[in-house]
């Protein structure tokens, strides 16, 4: 066991690099995506529904076949890690604008139009006085998110990324100790994915605590 | 009293082709303070709703010092930045200080210097009497001290006319006074102001003016004194009565409270 644990925490480094960035980027998309849909803005606001439709409703694997596999064919060459990041952002991205999305139609109305009766224009009344109210009933949802993605990552070893399923996949086939390599696999993921889960319900403990409320 | 300054001709507002103001007429001069009086659901709230842009209107037009207030014209937030509003149920910015929620726009839409606005926010939130709340949570407040600072909000602003609708209709009775007693004190200073109110008395005393709006138009509009006394159309009566009877009922029940 302890021969392998090496090989683990490398492919738990790659799954977390390439998690985090994907995450980060996510979140990026489901803020922009979701300022489109919550503002109307016409045309971005048809473009961004069929995004989220398109990433919610293929699985990670194949949009991650698609990017590595099928765009070579017209010329584009990824590296692997690059197509991981780029495929978990394309699913989360949706993830995230839902959940923002979600949390900005939450914001009564009627502050909106009392940031407007002050002169705001539609950016400034989002960017002051929408989105940071949405923030924080979108934490939960959020974090449910970002879990989800982690665990997504797991499809990576699909399109050969040396990442957490893939060294196990790999030690059950040269040892076959599949037990061993299986049992690692499950610690190295509660390892990645209880803090965040846990730093999840603090965090959504503390906001509810500091609750706004009129 | 100077010339008008807010100009309302025609106006036609429907929600879903259900028509609420018809062909409503009204102008204000600078420095008048005019009261709306009417039934319930006759488009008081909606007609204040307009003169700020927040709805759109499918007829006739409302000039702000000759500029038309319209919801999608170019010029809207500079127009709405004169157009002062003050909302029933206050509508603080939760996630922001009091200082914050005075200075926010001012120093964000209209670039004024951060020093000078919140030394404005300072004096107008001592005048309202809650100087040391500066750096409170709206939460934190009574409902009266909120809608002060939504009045002291508006008035960093510096707006050329001031909207209110219904601002003491949420708060607690013995709260009501210290907000009616900050739009008196504007009034006394000449500030324009259009008031929606269902509190006679105040009514009555801060008015320059008072317009009965029914059947989406203006049917009655007279000095306080005549409305309140000699009411010349008999919906006004009728509206008037309905109060006097409320108010009557109020009395005996508080007599047989104690
Ligand atoms: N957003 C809306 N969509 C559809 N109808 C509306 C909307 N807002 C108001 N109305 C209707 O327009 C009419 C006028 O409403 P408004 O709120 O202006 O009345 P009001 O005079 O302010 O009443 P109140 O004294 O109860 O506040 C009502 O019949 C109401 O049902
Ligand atoms: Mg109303």
């Amino acid at each position: 066991m302890r021969t392998y644990a090496p090989m683990y925490v490398e492919a738990a480094l790659l799954t977390l690099r390439i998690g985090t960035t994907g995450i980060l980027l996510s979140v990026a998309v489901g803020i922009i995506c979701s300022g489109v849909l919550y503002n109307r803005v016409p045309v971005l606001k048809g473009i961004v529904s069929a995004y989220v439709e398109l990433s919610r409703n293929t699985p990670l694997l194949v949009q991650l076949f698609f990017l590595y596999f099928g765009l070579p064919k017209i010329g584009i060459r990824l590296s692997g890690q690059m197509c991981g990041v780029i495929g978990l952002t394309f699913l989360g991205g949706s993830y995230m604008t839902e959940a923002f999305r979600s949390s900005l139609e939450a914001v009564e109305k009627i502050q909106y139009e009392s940031a407007m009766s002050l002169g705001m224009n539609s950016v400034q009344v989002f960017r002051y006085v929408i989105f940071p109210q949405a923030l924080a009933t979108a934490v939960p949802s959020v974090i449910a998110n970002v879990v989800f993605l982690l665990k997504e990552t797991s499809v990576f070893s699909g399109i050969a990324l040396a990442d957490l399923m893939y060294v196990a996949k790999d030690l059950i086939g040269l040892y076959y100790q599949t037990g061993e390599a299986l049992l690692m696999l499950v610690i190295a993921y509660l390892v990645i994915l209880l803090p965040v889960s846990l730093l999840g319900s603090v965090l959504e403990r503390r906001l509810r605590y500091a609750g706004f409320g009129n | 009293m100077g010339q008008n300054i807010l100009e309302i001709v025609d106006l036609v507002k429907k929600y879903d082709g259900e028509t609420i103001l018809n062909g409503l007429n009204l102008q204000i001069r600078k420095g008048e303070v005019v009261v709306v009086l009417g039934p319930s659901g006759c488009g008081k709230s909606t007609l204040l709703r307009c003169m700020n842009a927040l709805e759109s209107i499918q007829g006739g037009q409302i000039l702000l010092e000759g500029m038309r207030v319209e919801k999608n014209a170019k010029n809207i937030t500079l127009i709405r930045q004169k157009i002062g509003m003050v909302f029933q149920s206050y509508e603080l910015f939760p996630h922001k200080t009091i200082l914050e929620n005075i200075t926010l726009a001012p120093l964000h839409v209209q670039k004024r210097s951060q020093s000078q606005v919140q030394e404005e926010a300072c004096t107008l939130l001592k005048r309202v009497g809650l100087s040391g709340k500066e750096n409170a949570y709206p939460r934190q407040l009574s409902g009266g001290q909120k809608q002060r600072v939504a009045i002291v909000r508006a008035l960093c602003m510096h707006p050329e006319i001031m909207l209110f609708d219904e601002v003491t209709a949420a708060l607690d009775p013995e709260m009501v006074r210290e907000v009616l007693d900050v739009i008196l004190e504007l009034a006394n200073e000449g500030m324009t102001m259009v008031i929606v109110t269902h509190e006679m008395q105040f009514a009555r005393a801060v008015a320059d003016r008072v317009v009965f709006l029914e059947g989406g138009r203006i049917v009655e509009e007279s000095d306080p004194e005549t409305f309140f006394t000699h009411p010349s159309s008999d919906r006004a009566k009728a509206f008037l009565q309905t109060f006097e009877f409320h108010k009557e009922r109020q009395n005996h029940a508080e007599k047989q409270s104690t």
